[in-house]
């Protein structure tokens, strides 16, 4: 598919909209009071399994991790039929090629976190080389990290031109510009990041490197959401939203689902513009689909741990 | 020019209604009905009138139906008190306040209203479908606001009763005796804490009415004050009709009245009670402005006027139900607020999902539906929720009117519905100008991200209640109501007790 | 030669001016000893607009001055009472006071201004509060002026009553329209002069003469009067503002024996015609810092 372009006429950041923090509370604790049950909540949890992006980030990955999360990717839980799979598995740059070559055609994307990730604390040139070795070697899509330094200090330029200069080592890659939220301190910051990234040509927003607390709030991801709905409501293109970390269970993600449904509508509930990092929910969505189908609690001594 | 200028704004519309058409709020994916459960509810089929401890027949052997405005099916009967019946209240009321209640020492007194607010706290779930069945309002309101403020507000009353004289500095306080409160029907059981809780903490008895299409939870409520062991007498309530209440305002023996309702019948009982040296609070309608500048936290604001306007079906004295937006923002508002709108959910006020019940009652439906019309023929823009609506019951889709004029009736009356009228404003002065020309002054909204400018116009605003960057949020503590015709006299917090005493001067 | 003394042709106050009544009519109080007071205006429905129209005027900046400055002006009104206060000690002994008391009631009246010159800017501090509310919000509720009163003076005593019911209307920040004693009226419109002398915006206080039966469904029946103030004696009268403030909702307020004593001061008085307003604000709290740290 296309990518966003980066673009060349842009608002001045210092004047992004501000976000009434206890506002955002009021309404996410709205979305929170949804109840989703029977039929709508089978096809929730399905979706949610088919917008994970299934990550390994650990300094002791290997190759041998790394196919064997790429299998469970294919085969999530055997013996229930008709399961999708996750969108894509999401790795460091010197796993790409294990993964690529793991997944095969399953048609399972695999996606790398580039420019010096978690910290982004790297230069320039690295930050270009990390993402084209990425791409390279086959990653269809980058998660890159903001400069959160720069951005504190108001450098709002810098981080601009960072993103641009990964877009365009991305190619055809779609990128993922992830915020570190955890580390922006306020919604405010969070929306002005959000734009930034965006009139840089992301293709999503994401959250969190999942290193740092606290990662995917609800807060942080509404805030998102608004400023993606204003994005394309001004530029009519359409960006992604990624939250990750700390979304390990199923109905925190189902209320995330909620949350996507009525800030931008279904134009949004696919894996093309919305998914979820995480490592452990695969599991407890499994879990639930099988007390679904099976009307029995479960065990995660059912479920496989990879 | 002239013609630059409307082409211009052709422009601007047909961009919002492509845009409405960007969002998709409805397909793919959809809640399935989530009821809350009923089992555990057992409503009887008759409920009698709560006099003198026991519960009682009416005199005249009278009973009317309370429907469920949902599905129009018939909930309990309900006794039809009349002129006897609010004598012998009073009576009984006035026994208990001379031998028993002005005899107990004030912390007594307290603890018999903190044993209240406990005993409903237990029954809460219970209380929050009752609501919910009685009034249409949707379980998700009843159960997270309606009934914790009820319970809060007696818990936070309790406290006072032996604290008084804290209250007013170098004032020696007394009860006033026998005071006749009146509720009406958009908050039954909250507007009964908020009556009884500090009349009984300063010290009253209390003769209270229900509205006659809400009346259960307060019989329900009559339970528990009747399991809580408060002397006989201390607390009565009489269910009827318009001529039930006016008994109580008129009984000579009643030292205070309270009243929650329509500016109509409020200004009726201010002339009714003229030169009987009665105590008066009044709590009456309004037509409050809500008012979005352009540096406003947008999203935060829209949910605010929504939350403001259809907030309990727009059944709410307080509703944000004049929007001013800044011309600068307000085509971008207006788009947000119909895509909020279509996210609504209108429906079975006992699912969990439903964003917006029933119309309390089919003659409140007429009157909104009449004020619908009102402003089509006024020649305001209508737009309604795309959403769904069941085709039993008493629905009304979440409704916006833009291109209102200040001069409209829709601008000026209170509907007390799901209906918002939108106006645009350039200048803070306009806005205040605007936002102040109105018989009404209970409450208003204010979005901003500025500290100097909401602090201008909180203080400019006559208004008995002002939310900035927030709207109709309600605690015990907040003192509530209104300026000019909305009313006088407070209610919540420390001031919400000067309504129940007199002075030793 | 005796010189001929000039006499004060009393007229009404209205929006810091003193005119004649519109309808041109007078009334002659007599004192006890059956001498004619004065010709007095008798003030018609028109004046009593008049002086709505200019009390509404005045409203706004009046309550927007700070309350240090309604202090001053109201500690400006004891020193200029002070100054004439022969004179108000003349006019009550002409209206049947014996000097003593004269001097008794004017000496009140001047210590009364001063009393409620001090309450300006503290009454606020007793009567608000900063209301805990159980979310992320600031609470607070303060003391606003209800807006324009209409007053109906003590008939009974000629100063101090009238002393006693506009200080603290005015301190509280609202304007108003004073109906002075029908009988005993010369010291309301010199009290007016000591108003127009003191720094006070004109329009604050506007002081009619006349009778109370013909202009008291004026009072309740005006739509731009926010409340009134009773504290004649006739109970009729009290009853009929009560019925008719129905039009708009009016406070009615109503003080009885003539506020003559000297325990008949304090804040409550300005707290009458106070409405309560409340505002709600979020708090944000970001990140895990606590005051503690």
């Amino acid at each position: 598919m296309s990518t966003n372009k980066i673009h060349k006429k842009v608002p001045d950041f210092r004047l992004s909209p501000t976000v009434d923090k206890v506002g955002v509370e009021e309404r996410v604790a709205r979305f929170q009071t949804r109840s989703i049950k029977n039929e709508s909540k089978m096809q929730g949890l399905k979706m949610v399994l088919n917008m994970i992006d299934l990550t390994t980030l650990e300094g002791k990955d290997t190759p041998g991790k790394v196919r064997q999360l790429c299998y469970k990717a294919q085969h999530l839980h055997d013996v229930q039929p008709d399961l999708p799979t996750v969108a894509a598995i999401c790795v460091y740059p010197s796993m790409v090629a294990e993964a690529k070559k793991a997944l095969g055609n399953s048609g399972i994307k695999v996606a790398s976190v580039s420019t010096a990730f978690p910290s982004g604390q790297a230069p320039h040139e690295i930050k270009i080389m990390d993402t084209r070795f990425a791409v390279e070697n086959g990653a269809d899509e980058i998660d890159m990290v903001i400069s959160r330094g720069k951005f504190l200090a108001g450098e709002y330029n810098f981080v601009f031109d960072e993103i641009a200069a990964i877009k365009e080592a991305c190619g055809s890659a779609r990128l993922k510009v992830i915020l570190e939220t955890g580390e922006l301190a306020s919604l405010d910051q969070v929306r002005r990041a959000s734009d930034i990234a965006m009139y840089a040509g992301a293709d999503f927003i994401k959250t969190s490197t999942g290193k740092i607390q606290p990662a995917a709030t609800m807060q942080v991801t509404y805030t998102m959401l608004c400023a993606i709905k204003d994005f394309y409501l001004k530029t009519g293109v359409k960006v992604g939203m990624k939250p990750a970390g700390g979304i390990s269970n199923s109905k925190l993600a189902l209320h995330n689902l909620v949350m996507v449904k009525e800030t931008l509508g279904a134009g949004w509930l696919n894996n093309e513009w919305f998914r979820f990092g995480a490592s452990s929910l695969a599991n407890d969505v499994l879990m639930q689909i099988m007390k679904q189908t099976t009307g029995h609690y479960q065990s995660a001594d059912y479920f496989s741990i990879d | 020019m002239a013609k630059n200028k409307k082409s211009e704004t052709v422009d601007k519309k047909t961009v919002i209604e492509q845009s409405n058409e960007l969002f998709d709020f409805n397909g793919v994916w959809d809640y399935a009905p989530s009821p809350e459960g009923t089992s555990h509810v057992k409503l009887k089929e008759r409920y009698d009138l709560y006099i003198d401890g026991k519960f009682v027949a009416p005199s005249s052997g009278k009973y009317f139906k309370t429907v469920n405005p949902a599905t129009d099916e018939e909930l309990a009967e309900v006794a039809y008190g009349n002129e006897q019946d609010v004598d012998k209240a009073v009576k009984a009321a006035r026994v208990a306040y001379e031998t028993v209640w002005s005899k107990l020492s004030a912390k007594e007194r307290g603890k018999y209203i903190f044993r209240i607010a406990r005993l409903m706290q237990e029954k809460a779930r219970e209380l929050a479908v009752v609501e919910t069945l009685d009034a249409g309002k949707t379980i998700r309101e009843s159960r997270d606001v309606d009934v914790p403020l009820a319970c809060n507000h007696f818990f936070y009353y309790a406290g006072w009763a032996d604290k008084l004289e804290y209250a007013f500095p170098n004032r020696k306080t007394q009860a006033l005796g026998v005071a006749g409160q009146i509720i009406p029907w958009n908050f039954p059981l909250l507007m009964a804490a908020w009556k009884i809780a500090p009349a009984l903490a300063a010290g009253n008895t209390v003769v209270l009415k229900p509205a006659e299409t809400t009346p259960l939870t307060a019989m329900l409520l009559a339970e528990i004050i009747h399991e809580s062991g408060l002397p006989a007498g201390v607390v009565n309530i009489v269910t009827g009709y318009g001529d039930t209440g006016a008994a109580i305002v008129n009984h000579p023996d009643v030292n205070k009245v309270a009243f929650t309702g329509s500016t109509n019948v409020g200004k009726i009982i201010q002339k009714a009670v003229a030169g009987t040296g009665k105590k008066l609070t009044l709590e009456l309608g309004g037509k409050s402005a809500n008012i979005i500048f352009e540096d406003a936290p947008i999203d935060q604001a829209v949910e605010g006027v929504v939350n403001g306007i259809f907030f309990n079906q727009g059944h709410v004295c307080c509703a944000g139900s004049r929007l001013f937006v800044q011309e600068s923002v307000a085509d971008m508002v207006i788009q947000k607020l119909k895509d909020r709108l279509d996210t609504l959910y209108v429906g079975n006020p006992l699912d969990k999902n439903t964003d917006i019940g029933a119309i309390n009652s089919k003659a409140q439906m007429e009157t909104i539906l009449k004020y619908i019309e009102i402003g089509k023929n006024e020649g305001a823009d209508i737009y309604e929720s795309k959403c769904s609506i069941p085709k039993k019951g008493n629905f009304i889709r979440p409704t916006l009117f833009t291109d209102v004029a200040q001069s409209s009736r829709i601008a000026q009356e209170e509907i007390f519905g799901p209906v918002l009228s939108v106006q645009t404003f350039r200048t803070i002065d306009e806005v205040i100008q605007k936002a102040n020309n109105t018989p009404f002054g209970l409450a208003a909204g204010v979005w901003t991200d500025k500290g100097s400018r909401i602090f201008n116009l909180t203080t400019k605003l006559r208004a008995g209640v002002v939310w900035a960057n927030t709207y109709n949020k309600f605690d015990p503590t907040s003192p509530f109501g209104g300026y000019k015709e909305s009313g006088f006299g407070r209610e919540g917090g420390m001031h919400g007790l000067g309504a129940y005493l007199k002075f030793e001067r | 030669m005796e010189r001929l003394e000039i006499l004060k042709t009393y007229k009404i106050f209205i929006g810091g001016q003193f005119p004649r009544t519109e309808s041109g009519r007078y009334y002659s109080p007599m004192n006890k000893k059956g001498e004619a007071l004065a010709n007095m205006c008798l003030s018609s429905k028109k004046d009593h607009r008049n002086a709505v129209v200019a009390a509404r005027k005045a409203f706004g900046s009046w309550s927007e001055r700070t309350a240090f400055n309604r202090g001053q002006i109201l500690y400006r009104i004891a020193e200029m009472l002070e100054g004439r206060k022969s004179q108000f000690v003349e006019e009550l002994v002409k209206q049947g006071a014996t000097a003593p008391k004269a001097t008794a009631e004017v000496d009140l009246a001047i210590d009364r201004c001063v009393y409620y010159a001090g309450w300006c800017d503290k009454y606020q501090q007793v009567f608000s509060s900063v209301n805990p509310v159980a979310s992320s919000h600031f609470n607070f509720s303060a003391l606003e002026p209800m807006g324009v009163v209409g007053i109906i003076a003590p008939q009974t005593n000629s100063l101090i009553g009238l002393v006693s019911t506009i200080l603290p209307v005015i301190a509280g920040g609202n304007s108003c329209v004073v109906l002075a004693a029908e009988q005993l009226p010369l010291c309301a419109i010199t009290f007016a002069e000591v108003l127009a002398t003191s720094d006070l915006p004109g329009g604050v206080v506007n002081i009619l003469t006349g009778s109370e039966k013909e202009l008291i469904d004026a009072f309740h029946a005006h739509m731009d009067i926010n409340a009134v103030l009773y504290a004649g004696e006739n109970d009729e009268h009290a009853r009929k503002l009560e019925e008719g403030a129905d039009c708009n909702v009016k406070r009615i307020i109503r003080y009885v024996g003539g506020l003559t004593k000297t325990t008949d001061e304090s804040p409550y008085y300005i707290n009458d015609f106070q409405e309560v307003k409340t505002t709600w604000h979020p708090i944000e709290h970001v990140g895990g810092a606590t005051s503690s740290y």
